[in-house]
């Protein structure tokens, strides 16, 4: 195909379709982002609740790892 | 540098600067390709929340701007992919100009129904290469691929368009 192909098609969708060009934003977005952040808190996976439990039960079952870790912590 | 760091480490008032400071640059990309005020006011909040979300990926070496357009433009593309199919443009927007008058109505009509039955990836990349003019490298760039990738999605898309708008009875 060629550019000369190219450049009618251009010249027909810029004569249907505008280019926009520089559009400016109206509004601040930034109250819309704070309802989306507390619509969506940031939610701890399940494998990590799961993990956490495991290392609560194992640590029930044996305290006396307990100096050991936090001597490595 | 330190703001990009904080914002990596989840500091909220880090990413509020950065929203406050591209809110409106993401916001004139992603109208450009969706040519839809509200909707793009919609993703540019959609964008942010996966910018959000991303912050432990992102890597402050390379720069935020990039990053975050290269978002908003899959986010626009996710939009492309599941709206405006078979029916008219959204909203007229004041654009640089107005539509040729010379063009009819039931023209335009075609024009955009044959250009709203693009795959939305062509869609998008005819949208920036053709209508906005970008400059090739700045579309690759956005969307993650290489400069003769954007040039063969042109050429498929012009030739996807030209068959499109035959059958709609238009000869481009």
């Amino acid at each position: 195909m060629s550019e000369s192909n190219e450049d009618k098609l251009r010249e027909l969708l810029q004569k249907a379709m505008p280019p926009l060009g520089q559009t400016e934003l109206q509004r601040d977005l930034w109250p819309a982002m704070l309802r989306r952040l507390d619509e969506h808190p940031v939610r701890v996976a399940w494998f990590d609740w799961a993990l956490l439990a495991l290392l609560g039960v194992s640590l029930g079952f044996f305290p006396e790892v307990i100096p050991v870790l936090l001597y490595h912590l | 540098m330190e703001l990009l760091e904080r914002f990596a480490r989840g500091d909220l008032e880090a990413f509020e600067t950065l929203f406050r400071q591209f809110q409106a640059r993401v916001y004139g990309w992603i109208v450009r390709v969706v040519r839809d005020r509200g909707a793009a006011e919609e993703l540019t909040v959609e964008t942010f929340w996966r910018i959000y979300r991303a912050r432990a990926r992102f890597d402050p070496q390379r720069g935020f701007e990039g990053w975050a357009r290269r978002i908003a433009t899959n986010v626009a593309l996710d939009h492309l992919k599941t709206c405006c199919r078979d029916v008219a443009l959204p909203e007229e927007l004041k654009a640089e100009r107005q539509p040729d008058p010379a063009v009819q109505w039931e023209l335009r009509e075609r024009i955009n129904r044959a250009f709203l039955q693009l795959p939305a990836q062509y869609q998008l990349t005819a949208t920036l290469a053709l209508v906005e003019d970008r400059p090739y490298a700045e579309i690759a760039e956005a969307l993650g691929i290489s400069v003769t990738a954007v040039k063969l999605r042109v050429f498929r898309a012009v030739r996807l368009l030209r068959k499109n708008l035959e059958r709609l009875g238009v000869k481009p």
